[in-house]
């Protein structure tokens, strides 16, 4: 045969990588396939239906086959059709996705919790014990991961396609989405909201391991400190515990259990206290103020980073009592020597 | 007179014919003459060339975006060179051609004859539009000449204001002054389709061109002030830091999304309408038939226009709203897709028992139905809130648009451009050349953006310079697309300005149309009628012409 070695190696290349569909690797992926082709379906039928129309009319009714038209005015009868069933068929495709969408975005109770932070133009990943990952992240199969995301300038989008979940990652702004992961293996993680000069090399590598694989790669990837443990360090240096101490005449509110509780504001609005809650109220302060308490909180706007912001509120999300709060806050007192980063590391 | 079966093409004997001597191309001569006209239809030529050259500006842009996308690597240009070629492209087609181009062209020239009229109610106001127009192109222009400019045409803040040092105010400033011009141009048309319609002209006696401009009129009288104020907003805090979308200052970066897309949803029916108007027109003509069901085909423009101002936060269902406002917004969305189809549905039965022939505006029209067909289904998919979380930001919904816009819009424009060319210029283009672009146009058209729906599924995003090798293939093939698509858009240019010397003379009423602009001469005069006429038919009444025809015979004979 005369084929060109050139088209030869495109067809077998196009052979070897013509996906029409990505992996299925979540939960999710095959949910969203089915309302997928449920959607494919509906536009091949529409097109076929409307070609196949304009054709045999075409044909029937072309000018050497019918060289006088009939004038006809219209009929309810078929505007009440074409009304009727595509508007029947567009609300399936209302509910269904609807169901669909409250899926991916209502992570179940029992799902570990893991940071993004995304900037111009990386990603950070921060599990809950301490391992950091740049434009990678780690997960185990079997287990619903929810990812807690904000941005730390632009817009930014998560989107893992092979998952069928994308998320967009606002500044400012907590936002949230869940997978569980089935299959072991390397799939692809794009930003897909345009986020300026490298939005195309804003992308990393989704690596899912098999539950004891997970466990291996943790102990082998840990900084040594949890978020929490980073957490009140920082809770420590940026001096939050001279105020909030914990003692009954101290100038700001306790802050042992805060995390899940309902708040009393001094605007008479309450809050239920979540991450973005305790976030907002770290740097916007005279916004949330506890009732009872004065408005005398600087704002920390600019002075403690995303990361910092995450590691604090994973601190207080831990925090059952004050005593170490106390204990740290006695031993730099008495020691008027910078404090010897009181993390030392929780057993 | 000749009379073939497969066309219902009637021209004058081209022995003795000429293009009348006396019309409002002749009328005046000298640049002055057209830069301080009040004619509409000057005013729509003036329009036809400006926007011809912003779309092979624009077009110029795409062709380089995908000579870049041939190869995963960012090889061709550097990655600001490619963000601010797809801005460019964006923000030209968007509001320097796809807004103005029928409305503004065919719009202007055909509404005030089509009521039987003169003139727009406003002739200075519309030449203000032009100059508008002009001013914000060449503030464009300037924008890409100092350096371009890279938000992308949606100018998501806080990227645009705060993290990009490219000509955002100049081209905020354009838009801006652009938008102005389409609001007047809205205004225009709203009262002269409530003032100017001539005696017996009702409501419904209306051709369905007009009303499709009426109601994207309303849209851009309405929606285009709310995008002014928006891109104000971005100057402002550019400039001065206002603070409203700034995050660090108690703003909302969201909040620059509703504004900006309750603009610029409905801007997507101020494009689309208006060729759906010239579909009605076309496919009746020929298929020498009323069009089925007037009144449902003039009401769903309608409620295009009034449905489409309620979905607008489709575009954000991924961006942290409120998961009750998102249902309420796909659900809405699910009904503006509803009249689309009821259109579709009725052209299609519009041709049942004509006598339909196949010229050139047909065939457009044809490719208009097949791709906005695939392009208003593939919305469905994106209004959806499940699919939409997989589909959104990625090539599906590039392909999406492009359907709609390129395959819906451009595809109608070029129907009428064809339709009407011979009453705009008074010379027919050639047939056989004309049909072959319709159908280099169809394919290249397909082959381009076909691909691009795989690739959005697969997970591409958008606005990517480079990309995972696996993508390779099927962008390839949209390259190539692309390549013969731009084949067929560059074809019309050259054998339409052919035409204009060489073209067969036309006469008034080469296609046997039923509308008031095909009864009066071609050119027309600059006054349109030597006398104001009386509409005592329906629109698309071929028993009403076939008397008149026939009258004219025995009276002349």
């Amino acid at each position: 045969m005369g084929i060109s070695p050139v088209l030869w190696q495109f067809l077998v290349k196009w052979l070897n990588a013509s996906a029409l569909f990505p992996r299925e690797a979540s939960t999710i992926a095959p949910y969203m396939d089915a309302l997928y082709f449920f959607l494919l379906g509906m536009t091949v039928t529409g097109v076929i239906l409307v070609g196949a129309i304009v054709t045999t009319f075409s044909l029937r009714y072309r000018k050497s086959k019918s060289p006088v038209a009939t004038q006809i005015e219209g009929s309810t009868l078929l505007e009440a059709t074409w009304t009727i069933i595509p508007l029947g068929i567009f609300l399936v495709a209302f509910v269904w996705g609807a169901l669909l969408y409250f899926r991916i975005y209502t992570p179940p109770i029992n799902s570990m919790n893991i940071y993004i932070v995304g900037k111009q133009w990386m990603w950070k990943a921060e599990h809950p014990g301490g391992q950091h990952e740049i434009n990678a992240l780690h997960v185990p199969t079997g287990q619903p991961i929810q990812l807690t995301m904000i941005s730390q300038d632009v817009f930014h989008s998560f989107s893992i396609p092979e998952f069928r979940i994308k998320r967009e990652v606002i500044p400012g702004r907590y936002s949230t989405v869940w997978f569980q992961a089935t299959t072991p293996g390397e799939y692809h993680l794009f930003c897909t909201q345009y986020c300026g000069t490298n939005h195309s090399v804003m992308i990393g590598t989704i690596t899912v391991l098999s539950p004891s694989d997970y466990k291996k790669w943790t102990e082998e990837s840990t900084s040594g400190m949890s978020l929490a443990q980073n957490g009140e360090r920082l809770f420590a240096s940026m001096g939050c515990n001279a105020c909030h101490s914990g003692n009954a005449a101290a100038r700001g509110p306790n802050l042992a259990a805060v995390y899940g509780s309902k708040l009393q504001l001094t605007n008479g609005s309450s809050v239920l206290v979540n991450e973005a809650y305790l976030r907002d109220a770290i740097l916007n302060p005279s916004q949330h103020v506890t009732a009872g308490y004065a408005p005398i909180m600087p704002t920390y706007q600019g002075q403690i980073s995303e990361d910092g912001l995450i590691d604090i509120v994973e601190y207080l999300k831990t925090l059952n009592t004050n005593y170490r709060v106390q204990q740290t806050l006695t031993t730099s007192q008495s020691d008027q020597a910078a404090p010897p980063a009181s993390g030392v590391v929780k057993p | 007179m000749k009379e073939h079966d497969n066309s219902i093409l009637r021209l004058p004997d081209q022995a003795t014919a000429q293009v009348p001597k006396k019309n409002f191309i002749t009328a005046e001569d000298g640049l002055m003459s057209w830069l301080l006209t009040g004619d509409h239809k000057r005013i729509a030529m003036l329009y036809l060339f400006s926007i011809t050259f912003f779309f092979f500006i624009g077009g110029a842009f795409a062709g380089l975006i995908r000579l870049e996308l041939l190869t995963p690597m960012p090889d061709l240009v550097a990655s600001d060179t490619y963000n601010k070629l797809f801005t460019m492209h964006g923000v030209i087609m968007v509001f320097l051609f796809l807004v103005p181009s029928v409305p503004a062209t065919l719009g202007n020239f055909l509404i005030p004859i089509m009521l039987g009229a003169r003139d727009l109610a406003f002739p200075k106001i519309n030449l203000l539009s032009w100059y508008l127009y002009i001013i914000g192109g060449t503030l464009t222009l300037t924008a890409l000449v100092l350096g371009g400019v890279d938000t992308g045409w949606t100018f998501t803040t806080p990227l645009s204001t705060h993290y990009l040092n490219t000509h955002v105010v100049t081209t905020a400033t354009a838009i801006f002054i652009a938008g102005f011009s389409s609001i007047f141009t809205g205004l225009n048309f709203i009262v002269t389709i409530h003032r100017m319609r001539c005696p017996g002209m009702t409501w419904f006696r209306m051709p369905l061109f007009v009303w499709a401009h009426y109601a994207a009129s309303i849209l851009m009288v309405l929606g285009t002030p709310v995008l002014a104020i928006a891109i104000v907003l971005v100057a402002l805090e550019r400039t001065i830091g206002i603070g409203v979308f700034d995050p660090t200052k108690g703003g909302d970066p969201l909040l620059f999304q509703h504004l900006f897309w309750f603009y610029s949803h409905p801007a997507v029916y101020i494009m689309i309408l208006p060729g759906m108007g010239v579909i009605s027109e076309v496919i009746s003509t020929f298929s020498r038939k009323r069009v089925f069901g007037y009144t449902a085909v003039a009401f769903s423009s309608v409620a295009i226009a009034l449905f489409g101002f309620f979905v607008w936060e489709h575009h954000m269902f991924i961006m942290g709203v409120s998961n009750y406002s998102a249902l309420v917004f796909s659900l809405l969305t699910m009904l503006v897709a509803v009249p689309s189809a009821i259109k579709i549905f009725n052209w299609a039965f519009t041709l049942q028992k004509g006598s339909i022939t196949f010229e050139t505006p047909m065939l457009y029209a044809f490719g208009f139905m097949g791709l906005f067909t695939i392009g208003g289904l593939t919305g469905v998919f994106l209004g959806s809130l499940g699919m939409d979380i997989q589909l959104t930001e990625t090539y599906f919904i590039v392909a999406h648009f492009h359907f709609v816009m390129v395959g819906g819009m451009l595809m109608a424009f070029l129907s009428g451009v064809h339709f009407w060319w011979p009453k705009m210029t008074g010379r027919m283009y050639p047939e056989a050349l004309s049909k072959l672009a319709a159908v280099v146009t169809f394919i290249g058209f397909n082959l381009t953006f076909l691909p691009q729906f795989i690739l959005g599924y697969l997970g591409m995003p958008r606005r990517y310079h480079s990309y995972p090798p696996e993508f390779q293939i099927l962008n390839v093939m949209s390259t190539a697309g692309a390549t013969v698509l731009g084949i067929g858009y560059l074809m019309p240019v050259i054998y339409l300005a052919w035409s204009l010397k060489y073209g067969a003379v036309a006469g008034d009423n080469p296609w046997q149309a039923t509308g008031l602009e095909w009864q009066i001469q071609s050119p027309p005069l600059t006054e349109n009628f030597t006398e104001i006429p009386i509409m005592d038919h329906e629109a698309y009444d071929y028993e009403w012409l076939e008397h008149k025809t026939a009258h004219e015979v025995t009276t002349v004979g």
